[in-house]
């Protein structure tokens, strides 16, 4: 006999034998070790985890990973994962990828997967640029920003995230920032228990090529004015004295202050990551700083059919009332005739 | 039913039914092939139409045509020149006159041949005149006219009426052959089961059709072709495609997995993604993928997953395929790629045959990436074909590229059908759960196939992907490492070459001339250096299924020609790689490149030509 095998993990157990080798200071390590952390509280076996990835800095991370993984090609990591995922539902499926392996080269793949709300968890590490080919301007990059390969400034309007998982049919949306471990694990949890594709955009820092890029928002001093933490079912309120809240302006949100113009913890948006239409959701995804916070947290998380359940479901039904149930059941259907 | 009064006996024919592509010739082409199978006759067809779906009406460039070939020996192909040519259009006697034997039968609907369809099929006077037909059988037949007579008491709109003409021209043509009509009728009750009447109707312009042409004595005397010495057992009618599914099917059934498709819709391919999005009966997962991209790499996923995975395309999309077929020979997983080959390059003719992406089979891909290729050659080795596609991909541990081409897809022929007990076991390389640390690259020592360690195995975690490794799985770029890698999976694929079949010779084993070729051709090769050999000719075929690796013995068969020729529908790819690889020899070629097959003359001109040559 077997012993049990025990499902009580830490970090280290998700470890491989590799050594990490992203720049000294990127986003990436927090990312791995956020990861690592939330995969402990999921009671799932260490052999049911399979990482697959596409090609770009946050690409390689399924190497240090101690679970199945597979390094794919550019752009590619969503289809690859929804082969896995399809193919083996009780396996839990993970898409390391980035803002040019998901946006641009994969674009096709992403908007597809998402579409089909098939059971995979997408972390897109969004650092606006394309460090691996050392710093060019990528899908999420801001109008303006200069790089190698816009060196007046782009002249392109970035892709949100968040609005195209929304234009995709997403269920499920969720914002973080590298460094907040707490916050992160607490998102890739949700990801995890969420039937259906999960995308979390992490705002990620690149040290070498585009740093600082997020710091407007998340550095230490201004991120609890520039951020807000959405809690599904609490009121939309942030700031440093918990002062601010969002409420709905006629078509618009707007930034108002508690204590001001009638307003007070009471009559503030209440956040409802499970409305499914996603109107309010969509505009909180959208917020962006100066004029409102930068939404965190989940923002999205609506259940519905998945698609590698409801490709067994299918199966399963037309397995019951099958006259085929073999391949040589299936070579005499039909028209034969026998030659004497 | 009446009997004929005067019939002969021939050993074979060929019919071609041609219309409009809304004519609905390929459904009456089938039925007529049905029939013939049914009663016992060896037989091939060919569909050939146009890749619009309802091209302009009337002009030449939407003529939908099927051919079949049918006889009391045994057939190969269906057939270079037919006996009958039915043509529901002038444009359909224009795109086709060309193609019907000196002295054959040619049945047109008179009504349909007005002066706008004349002039539409670019006729200038009388297209019979034109077409210089005076010495042909010539039945002008009011088809239209008298399927609206027949059908008037119907109640049926002129559009359902006219529907129906095809039938009227089936009538006719059973009646030429003596063929019964019950299976066609059956087909139409079974058909129309909810729709009495428009069973009833196609009935009737069936029956008036027969009765036409007997009444005209279209033909006499009347041809009978008996039924073919065809080996004992149970038969089907089966096309390439079906054959190249089922073959899949059966590798799944036999290795004890699951089976995967990840496929985009292309022509003439897709055939193969319905017949498996059609049998989750037996618990395939099909996926229609957002891209030919997506295709391929959900199938390796799949694959990693520990699926039977397959992926099936045609030319432009195996293009789009190239990088991650590259992925799976770095990553070692077993994966299937179809390749129902078309004209080419780009977008080319969708709908017509060509077997010019041999090199892009073999060597369209970055960095030293070799796959093993192998090709069908007739619709139901695809079957076959399949099925060691998948044996080999299983037990090797690499991507299969299967070779085969439109005109196998939706060619059928009969079937003998096979039982999945004689098939051999299939038994992939699984990883052991207690050999702990998995290494993903440590190889088996015979065939250098490295071990599948499935997810969701206690113990055996471990990452692949697309960068060189070392036998451990972790990522490496030293130099002596990355050759290492790249001899052990060119080792691998070379390996195969130990688990095929020797080259077997049609004919003499040593003679005056070699006919070489591959893939689809062998029906018309076969039948060319059959009736040369029958001519008295030293002239034997050697004729390819296993491209990449080859038979062990092709030297040693080669060795014992005088001249070796290579006949290939393309520009001369095969003859180029076996210069490449048995270099020892010389080569001559025959090649063609017109979307269409090789006919059996040409085959056996240029042979001649070669053969008189001092």
């Amino acid at each position: 006999m077997e012993e049990p095998r025990t499902i009580k993990y830490t970090p280290k157990d998700f470890k491989s034998d590799q050594e990490v080798r992203w720049c000294p200071g990127c986003g990436d390590h927090a990312v791995l070790n956020s990861v690592q952390k939330a995969l402990t509280e999921l009671g799932i076996p260490k052999e049911k985890f399979a990482f697959i990835s596409g090609i770009g800095c946050s690409s390689r991370f399924p190497y240090y990973m101690d679970t199945y993984g597979f390094h794919g090609i550019h752009g590619r990591a969503a289809a690859i994962a929804t082969g896995v995922k399809t193919a083996n539902p009780e396996l839990s499926v993970w898409d390391i990828t980035g803002d040019g392996d998901a946006l641009a080269i994969g674009g096709n793949h992403f908007i597809h997967a998402i579409r089909r709300n098939i059971d995979i968890n997408i972390i897109l590490f969004n650092n606006e640029i394309y460090g691996l080919t050392k710093g060019q301007y990528s899908p999420t990059s801001n109008r303006g920003l200069m790089t190698k390969t816009s060196p007046f400034g782009t002249v392109e309007e970035p892709f949100s995230v968040g609005e195209l998982v929304v234009g995709a049919k997403g269920k499920f949306f969720a914002r973080t920032v590298d460094s907040n471990v707490t916050l992160s694990t607490q998102i890739y949890i949700e990801a995890a228990r969420h039937k259906g594709t999960s995308v979390v955009e992490v705002l990620q820092n690149c040290v070498i090529f585009n740093d600082g890029i997020h710091e407007v928002v998340t550095g230490k001093d201004v991120r609890e004015e520039r951020t807000i933490i959405l809690k599904h079912g609490e009121p939309m309120i942030f700031g440093k004295e918990h002062d601010k809240g969002l409420v709905l302006d006629g078509l618009k949100l707007r930034v108002v202050k508690l204590g001001e113009e009638g307003y007070n913890e009471k009559n503030i948006l209440v956040h409802d990551a499970h409305e499914p239409n996603p109107g309010i959701q969509y505009m909180l995804a959208n917020m962006k700083y100066p004029e409102y916070p930068v939404a965190l947290g989940v923002i999205r998380s609506v259940d519905d059919h998945s698609y590698e359940a409801d490709v067994e479901n299918q199966i399963e039904t037309i397995k019951k009332d099958a006259t085929i149930k073999c391949m040589d059941d299936l070579l005499m259907s039909g028209s034969t005739w026998t030659i004497d | 039913m009446a009997k004929n009064s005067k019939v002969i006996e021939r050993e074979e024919v060929v019919i071609r039914f041609s219309g409009d592509s809304g004519d609905g010739m390929q459904l009456t082409g089938t039925l007529f092939s049905d029939t013939a199978a049914l009663f016992g006759n060896d037989l091939s067809t060919f569909p050939d139409y146009p890749a619009e779906i309802r091209a302009p009406q009337g002009t030449v460039g939407g003529v939908s045509g099927f051919q079949v070939h049918l006889g009391h020996s045994e057939v190969h192909t269906p057939g270079d020149y037919s006996d009958v040519l039915v043509a529901m259009n002038p444009a359909a006697l224009k795109a086709n006159a060309k193609w019907v034997k000196p002295g054959g039968t040619i049945i047109y609907d008179s009504n349909n041949f007005s002066d706008k369809n004349i002039e539409k099929a670019g006729y200038k006077n009388d297209p019979i005149a034109e077409e210089n037909l005076s010495g042909y059988n010539i039945i002008a037949a009011p088809i239209s006219q008298m399927v609206r007579d027949a059908l008037k008491d119907f109640g049926l709109d002129p559009k359902s009426v006219l529907r129906t003409k095809n039938m009227f021209a089936l009538g006719m043509v059973y009646w030429l052959f003596s063929r019964k009509l019950i299976y066609t009728e059956q087909y139409f009750d079974k058909k129309f089961a909810k729709k009495p009447e428009i069973a009833e109707a196609n009935k009737v312009a069936l029956r008036a059709g027969y009765y036409y042409a007997e009444t005209i004595e279209a033909l006499s005397p009347v041809i009978k072709i008996e039924p073919a010495p065809i080996a004992r057992g149970l038969y089907r009618n089966i096309c390439g495609n079906t054959a190249t599914a089922w073959g899949l099917l059966a590798a799944a059934e036999k290795a004890g997995l699951n089976l995967f498709i990840g496929s985009y819709p292309i022509t003439p391919a897709t055939g193969i993604l319905e017949e498996l999005a059609a049998r989750k009966d037996l618990g395939v997962k099909s996926f229609q993928a957002e891209d030919e991209i997506a295709g391929i790499c959900t199938a390796l996923g799949a694959s990693f997953a520990g699926n039977l995975a397959v992926t099936s395309t045609s030319g432009p999309g195996l293009a789009l395929k190239s990088e991650a077929i590259g992925l799976a020979v770095m990553a070692e997983l077993p994966i299937v790629v179809v390749n129902v080959q078309r004209g080419g390059p780009s977008t080319g003719l969708p709908t017509k045959t060509e077997q010019a992406d041999l090199m892009q089979a073999l060597y369209g891909r970055n960095g030293e990436c070799p796959v093993v290729v192998i090709a069908a050659s007739t619709p139901h080795d695809c079957f076959t074909y399949a099925f060691e596609a998948a044996r080999i991909a299983l037990e090797h541990m690499t991507p299969v590229i299967l070779l085969t081409d439109g005109y196998l897809a939706n060619g059928t022929e009969p079937w003998k059908i096979p039982s999945m007990k004689d098939l051999p076991e299939i038994k992939p390389p699984f990883a052991d759960p207690k050999e702990i640390p998995f290494m993903p690259y440590k190889r088996d020592s015979e065939n250098l196939a490295r071990y599948w360690a499935i997810p969701g195995t206690p113990g055996l975690e471990h990452r692949i992907g697309g960068l060189e490794k070392t036998i451990k799985g972790t990522v490496s770029y030293i130099p002596e490492n990355h050759e290492l890698m790249v001899q052990m999976r060119a080792g691998k694929v070379a390996k195969v070459a130990a688990r095929i079949p020797d080259m077997k010779v049609y004919g003499e084993n040593s003679g005056d001339l070699l006919l070489i070729g591959w893939g689809g051709t062998r029906g018309y090769l076969m039948t060319a250096v059959s009736e040369l050999q029958a001519e008295g000719h030293k002239v034997s075929l050697a004729h390819f299924n296993y491209i990449n690796p080859m038979p062990l013995n092709v030297a040693e068969v080669f060795g014992r020609f005088k001249n070796r020729v290579v006949a290939e529908l393309n520009l001369g790819q095969f003859a180029d790689y076996l210069r490449m690889k048995y270099s020892d020899f010389s080569y001559r070629q025959i090649n063609k490149v017109q979307g269409l097959p090789f006919t059996i003359r040409e085959i056996k001109e240029s042979c001649i030509k070669i053969l008189e040559e001092k």
